[in-house]
């Protein structure tokens, strides 16, 4: 089912509300997008705690609702 | 403890290196198992692969093993590495490959 960008992007910032989020479609149709999300609590956290982390921001929609989510993840410089 | 991940314990370490996967290496089902094929394919690694549409028991169990959501999901040793856009990430910087040296895992001959 799709989820528009403006809400997950929305959902992020409500759980990291210091992240700069960046969010490309895809594929124009509102179901495969991109997400860069860098943000301060990364700092010094593994690769896959990062994901985690905007994983758990999204509330289970990933993998369900959300397939289509190519995710990077950075803290800022 | 449950069955199933007793048989995920099993799976992760009959291979130095693991996937699991929509499809299979030759029949990819989703743009995110290609794309990790790819990349293992890429290092010339040899790996095992699940096809996770073909058992729902281990759909399911891997993703509360892991505690990842997504399919794909690569296991290198028995160890957790992320899904596919953690292999990107970590293949582009070379990380992947230098893992692959470090943990001994055996090339494709």
């Amino acid at each position: 089912m799709p989820m528009a960008a403006g809400e997950i992007e929305r959902l992020i910032k409500a759980a990291l509300p210091d992240a700069e989020v960046e969010i490309r479609d895809l594929a124009g149709d509102g179901d495969h997008y991109a997400a860069h999300v860098v943000c301060p609590a990364f700092a010094g956290k593994a690769r896959v705690a990062q994901h985690k982390m905007v994983y758990d921001a999204l509330g289970g929609r990933m993998g369900g609702e959300l397939h289509a989510l190519q995710l990077t993840t950075a803290a800022p410089n | 403890m449950s069955d199933i991940n007793s048989r995920i314990d099993e799976i992760v370490s009959k291979d130095d290196v693991v996937l699991f996967m929509k499809g299979t290496p030759l029949f990819p089902q989703c743009g995110f198992s290609s794309r990790a094929v790819a990349i293992l394919e890429n290092l010339g690694v040899e790996y095992g692969s699940v096809d996770v549409l073909q058992d729902m028991e281990i759909r399911q169990g891997i993703k509360t093993y892991s505690d990842w959501p997504t399919i794909p999901q690569l296991y290198v040793k028995g160890e957790f590495q992320g899904g596919s856009d953690i292999m990107m990430e970590m293949f582009e910087s070379g990380e992947l490959k230098t893992l692959m040296t470090e943990k001994g895992v055996k090339e494709v001959s």
